[in-house]
C-alpha cells in the first residue's frame, strides 16, 4: 500500500498538471494498481472534480472523460449503440463489477498496461487522446511514447464508419489477466489491429487482409511467463486475429 | 484533513489522513463487517456501497467519498440477515469469511439486473472468491432468493 502526505482535489486541468510536474506526486485514478504498489508519494491528485466521469457523444464522435468508470463503459447505452457489444467484451473479464466500479478507463489508458483489456481495444479505432498540455494526439502515438508528466483528460472514439470491430481474448481463469488480447477493425484500406498481453504495451499491426495482419503477428515478441509460454501465445495470436476477422467478414463464429 | 459523508444513513464529520483507505476508515468506525482479504484488489471481501454501486473499499481513498453515502453491511441488516438465511439453508455460508462482501454484492445484483439468468448472475458475482465452497450452494441460494422475491428467470 502506497503513503502520501497530501491530497488534493483539482480544481482545473491546469492545476492538475502543475501538481503533477513533481515527481513526488500522483495522479489517482480508480486506486486500485496504485494501491499494489508501496511508494511514498508526497500529494496525490484527485481528477474526480473535473467532470471528466461523463460519456458525450460530440458530432462523429464519443468522448470518455478521463475519469469514466470501467463499468461505464462496460454498459453505456451510447457506447453499446455504436459498437454493439465490443465494448462489454472488453471490460466484463476485468477481476469484477465492483473493480471495474472503481478503475477508471484513463488510469487504464494513461498507464498503458501491456495486458490491458481497454487499450488493446482502443488502439484500432483511430482514438485520440487529450493531454492538458500535448492536446489531442492519437492515441497510436501515445501508445508508444515514454511516459512523461502531462495530464489524461478525454478520449476521444470516432464513429465506426466501415462495421463494428470485434474484441477477443483468453484468459487461464475468469477474472484473471489476460493470457492475450485482440481487437480488429475495419479501417478504409484494410484491417488494423491490436494485440495485448504479448511482451510490452500493446502492439497496432496494419494490413490489407487477414493474412497480412497473422504474418505481422507471427513477428512479433511474445513473453514467456507463469501464465502461458511464447509459443502457446504466438499461436493464439493467430488462432484470435483468424476469428476476429472472420467474424468482421460477416458473422462467421470460429 | 476533514472528510464528511453519509455513513448508513448517518450525517458525520472525521478527521482522516491524506492516504486513508476507505477501508481502513470504515474499520475505524466500527464498521467490521468489511475486512480485507486479498490485498491485491482481486477478492470482493472488502465491498461497500459508494453512492450505491458496489466498490473495493481497499482501494478507494476515504477522502473520494467526501459528500457521498456509503453503505455497509451494518447498514443493511434486514435484508442482509433475510438472504443470509437463504446462504444457510443451502449449506453455503461455510466459515463465513467471504460473507459480507458476497452478501452486499448480491444485494446490488438484485438491484441492478432485472430477473438475472445463471449467466448473469455468475458474471456479476465473478469479482467474488469464496476459499471453501465451489459456489453451487450460493447459486442455489441466490436463485430461492430471487424466486421467492418474483425476480428469477
Amino acid at each position: 500500500m502506497y503513503t502520501a502526505r497530501n491530497y488534493v482535489v483539482a480544481a482545473s486541468p491546469e492545476e492538475a498538471w502543475e501538481l503533477n510536474q513533481k515527481k513526488a506526486n500522483a495522479i489517482l485514478g480508480g486506486g486500485c494498481w496504485l494501491r499494489l504498489g508501496r511508494r511514498r508519494y508526497d500529494t496525490l491528485i484527485d481528477l474526480s472534480g473535473l467532470s471528466l466521469d461523463e460519456i458525450r457523444l460530440e458530432g462523429d464522435t464519443i468522448s470518455l472523460g478521463a475519469m469514466v468508470t470501467l463499468r461505464q463503459v462496460e454498459t453505456s447505452p451510447l457506447l453499446r449503440e455504436s459498437f454493439g457489444d465490443y465494448f462489454s467484451r472488453c471490460t466484463r473479464h476485468i477481476v469484477g463489477v465492483q473493480f471495474r466500479n472503481c478503475a477508471t478507463v484513463g488510469g487504464s489508458v494513461a498507464a498503458r498496461f501491456g495486458f490491458s483489456d481497454p487499450v488493446t481495444a482502443l488502439l484500432p479505432l483511430g482514438c485520440q487522446v487529450e493531454l492538458v498540455k500535448a492536446g489531442r494526439i492519437p492515441l497510436e502515438q501515445y501508445a508508444a511514447m515514454p511516459y512523461d508528466r502531462d495530464v489524461l483528460t478525454h478520449i476521444h472514439i470516432p464513429l465506426p464508419k466501415y462495421g463494428r470491430p470485434v474484441y477477443e481474448s483468453v484468459r487461464n481463469t475468469q477474472t484473471d489477466l489476460p493470457v492475450l488480447t485482440c481487437a480488429v477493425a475495419r479501417e478504409e484500406n484494410g484491417l488494423a489491429a491490436a494485440l495485448g498481453g504479448r511482451s510490452g504495451r500493446p502492439s497496432l499491426l496494419r494490413g490489407a487482409d487477414r493474412d497480412g495482419l497473422v504474418e505481422q503477428a507471427m513477428k512479433l515478441s511474445y513473453v514467456d511467463n507463469l501464465r502461458a509460454g511464447a509459443d502457446y501465445r504466438r499461436h493464439l495470436a493467430k488462432v484470435l486475429l483468424n476469428r476476429a476477422c472472420a467474424q468482421l467478414e460477416g458473422g462467421e463464429q470460429l | 484533513m476533514k472528510l464528511t459523508l453519509t455513513l448508513n444513513g448517518v450525517r458525520r464529520t472525521d478527521e482522516v489522513a491524506a492516504d486513508t483507505t476507505l477501508f481502513s476508515y470504515l474499520r475505524d468506525r466500527g464498521c467490521l463487517s468489511v475486512k480485507c482479504g486479498c490485498e491485491t484488489s482481486n477478492c470482493g471481501l472488502c465491498t461497500v456501497w459508494l453512492e450505491g454501486k458496489p466498490v473495493l473499499s481497499c482501494s478507494v481513498p476515504a477522502l473520494r467519498a467526501q459528500g457521498k453515502s456509503v453503505t455497509t453491511l451494518e447498514g443493511l441488516q434486514e435484508e442482509a440477515a433475510q438472504f443470509g438465511a437463504y446462504l444457510a439453508d443451502e449449506g453455503a455460508e461455510q466459515c463465513g469469511y467471504c460473507s459480507p462482501g458476497f452478501v452486499m454484492n448480491v444485494l446490488s445484483m438484485v438491484r441492478e439486473l432485472d430477473n438475472p439468468t445463471d449467466e448473469e448472475i455468475k458474471e456479476y458475482l465473478a469479482g467474488n472468491l469464496c476459499r471453501c465452497t465451489g459456489y453451487q450452494g450460493q447459486l442455489r441460494a441466490i436463485r430461492r432468493y430471487l424466486q421467492e422475491k418474483g425476480g428469477a428467470k
